[in-house]
């Protein structure tokens, strides 16, 4: 874990005054670097830019100044081969069943008919959909139908994975459970993670790093190591090193949280 | 009893009625033909064949008046969709375009394409066109920005957007234009037969009714009326499946 993935130098996000809104300076600056194969969480007080920050580096939203390098590249508002995104919204097909929502991104992409057949397999079995493969989303949970997203997303082979609070709409088991299954697929896959999440506990129970961002405009204030082991899981939650990193988020960011919800700067 | 079959019963008892009123001379029958013989003129209009050409003739327009308006409709409903000036320009006329009798411009359409079948199926074209339109607008209108923001994480440009995620998720709604459409297909076709033309069922009606031929215009009302609902029933129970594994 020492090349570096994605870097960021210098991003801010400044959107420009509109006829009824005044300029909102949303991001930055940010220096970041995200190490391959690494899993980073980012935490911060509501509306402190988390979700535009995961869409710049996604390249669904360009950066007002500084730069986004992947993998050498530069990003810029255009979408970088080997990224997936998972959101928090319920993003999959409703007029497609699980196997062709899973199979969605694969067919323009020039693979043979059997590469697909065992990827959408693989996929089935490690987000336990198997048995629901001709379900259509309608018939699914929110829950299942987030890892129909997660499947989607895991065929492409992606080599960066963001997620915006992809379990945000679920509740406390289901996302504890999600979040053993997604570091299963982070160990099997050895892809970098990047997770926004509003959640203290799954920051601290998934994570290597956390950053935690300030209220609005967000930048990093502060970077903290988990020093778990590769092979952690749920169960960390009852160490008393994860009561020592909630600890210390929750210092952070009482005082950012105030600020964002009352606005005063 | 289901409500399907209360509707059953009381359409059989109003065609008994009207069979009664008919038999003992309440109806003239220079006014109506009593249902049963309206039935047994149709069986022999039909045995004949002397009618086919009109029926094909009459289905074929509709149909093209129908696939016309829905293709034309989709696309451009997609294309005002993506262009918003457009959209804003446009929206005001699709919403009193219904208030303008398309047939006012029939003997217009007559005098410029001649008294063929072009001027029939522009009317039924005209007519549907503008219901499909709306329609796709609305479906679009209601996509998920995440649906859109995955098309771009898959890199999909605006034709592959459209055709796999956008179109896709607007179909329960443009399929309520599509109903409309077919609906309007029939009334503009047979409509403009029936004002002016030289072939097809509103002709043949137009045709009986002056001369008090009750014996082929009532069984071809009858004809017409069959398959209207045929089309629509067919139509209704496609949509339905089609839409019975999106919401459960």
């Amino acid at each position: 874990m020492t090349e570096v993935h994605v870097a960021l130098r210098g991003v801010t996000r400044v959107f420009p005054a509109t006829a009824t809104q005044k300029e909102v300076r949303a991001l930055g600056s940010i220096d970041l670097d995200l190490m391959r194969g690494e899993f980073f969480a980012v935490v911060g007080p509501s509306g402190c830019g988390k979700s535009t920050l995961l869409e710049i580096i996604a390249g669904l939203n360009s950066p007002s100044g500084g730069s986004v390098m992947l993998e050498g590249k530069r990003v810029d508002g255009e979408v970088p081969d080997g990224v997936g995104v998972v959101f928090q919204e319920d993003a999959s097909f409703p007029w497609l069943d699980v196997t062709g929502n899973i199979a969605f991104g694969l067919r323009p992409s020039g693979l043979d008919r059997f590469e697909i057949a065992a990827r959408i397999a693989h996929a089935l079995r490690v987000m336990g959909l198997t048995e629901f493969a001709s379900a259509y989303p309608a018939q699914l949970s929110g829950g299942m139908r987030q890892r129909v997203c997660i499947a989607r997303t895991l065929v492409q082979r992606p080599r960066v994975i963001l997620l915006d609070e992809p379990f945000g709409a679920l509740d406390q088991q289901t996302r504890f459970l999600m979040g053993d299954e997604l570091l299963r697929l982070w160990r099997e896959t050895g892809a970098t993670i990047l997770l926004i999440t509003h959640s203290l506990d799954e920051a601290a129970m998934l994570s290597d790093r956390i950053g935690v961002m300030s209220a609005r405009p967000g930048r990093m204030m502060e970077i903290i190591q988990t020093k778990w082991s590769d092979e952690r899981g749920s169960r960390v939650v009852a160490t008393p090193r994860f009561g020592e990193i909630t600890a210390r988020l929750w210092d952070l960011l009482r005082a950012e949280s105030t600020r964002a919800m009352t606005g005063v700067p | 009893m289901t409500p399907g079959r209360v509707r059953f019963a009381l359409a059989a008892l109003l065609v008994l009625l009207l069979e009664t009123l008919c038999r003992f001379g309440v109806i003239d029958r220079f006014a109506m033909l009593p249902p049963s013989e309206i039935l047994w003129h149709l069986g022999k209009i039909l045995t004949s064949g002397q009618m086919w050409p009109a029926i094909g003739k009459t289905l074929a327009n509709v149909a093209l008046a129908c696939l016309s308006a829905v293709i034309a409709g989709v696309i451009l409903g997609a294309l005002i969709h993506r262009w918003r000036a457009l959209r804003e320009t446009l929206d005001p006329l699709f919403a009193a375009y219904y208030a303008i009798p398309v047939y006012a411009f029939y003997p217009l359409f007559i005098v410029i394409f001649g008294l063929g079948d072009f001027p029939q199926v522009l009317i039924g074209f005209m007519l549907g066109l503008v219901a499909v339109i709306v329609n796709t607008l609305n479906g679009l209108d209601r996509v998920p920005p995440v649906l859109i923001k995955t098309a771009r994480i898959h890199r999909f440009g605006p034709v592959q957007t459209a055709l796999r995620v956008t179109l896709p998720f607007a179909v329960p709604y443009i399929f309520t234009g599509i109903k409309l459409a077919v609906a309007y297909s029939f009334i503009g076709v047979i409509g403009a037969e029936l004002i002016m033309s030289r072939t097809g069922l509103g002709y043949e009606i137009g045709y009986a009714y002056n001369n008090f031929d009750n014996a082929v215009m009532y069984p071809l009302i009858v004809l017409v009326l069959a398959i209207a609902a045929s089309v629509n029933t067919l139509f209704f129970l496609w949509e339905k499946r089609l839409i019975a594994r999106r919401r459960r």
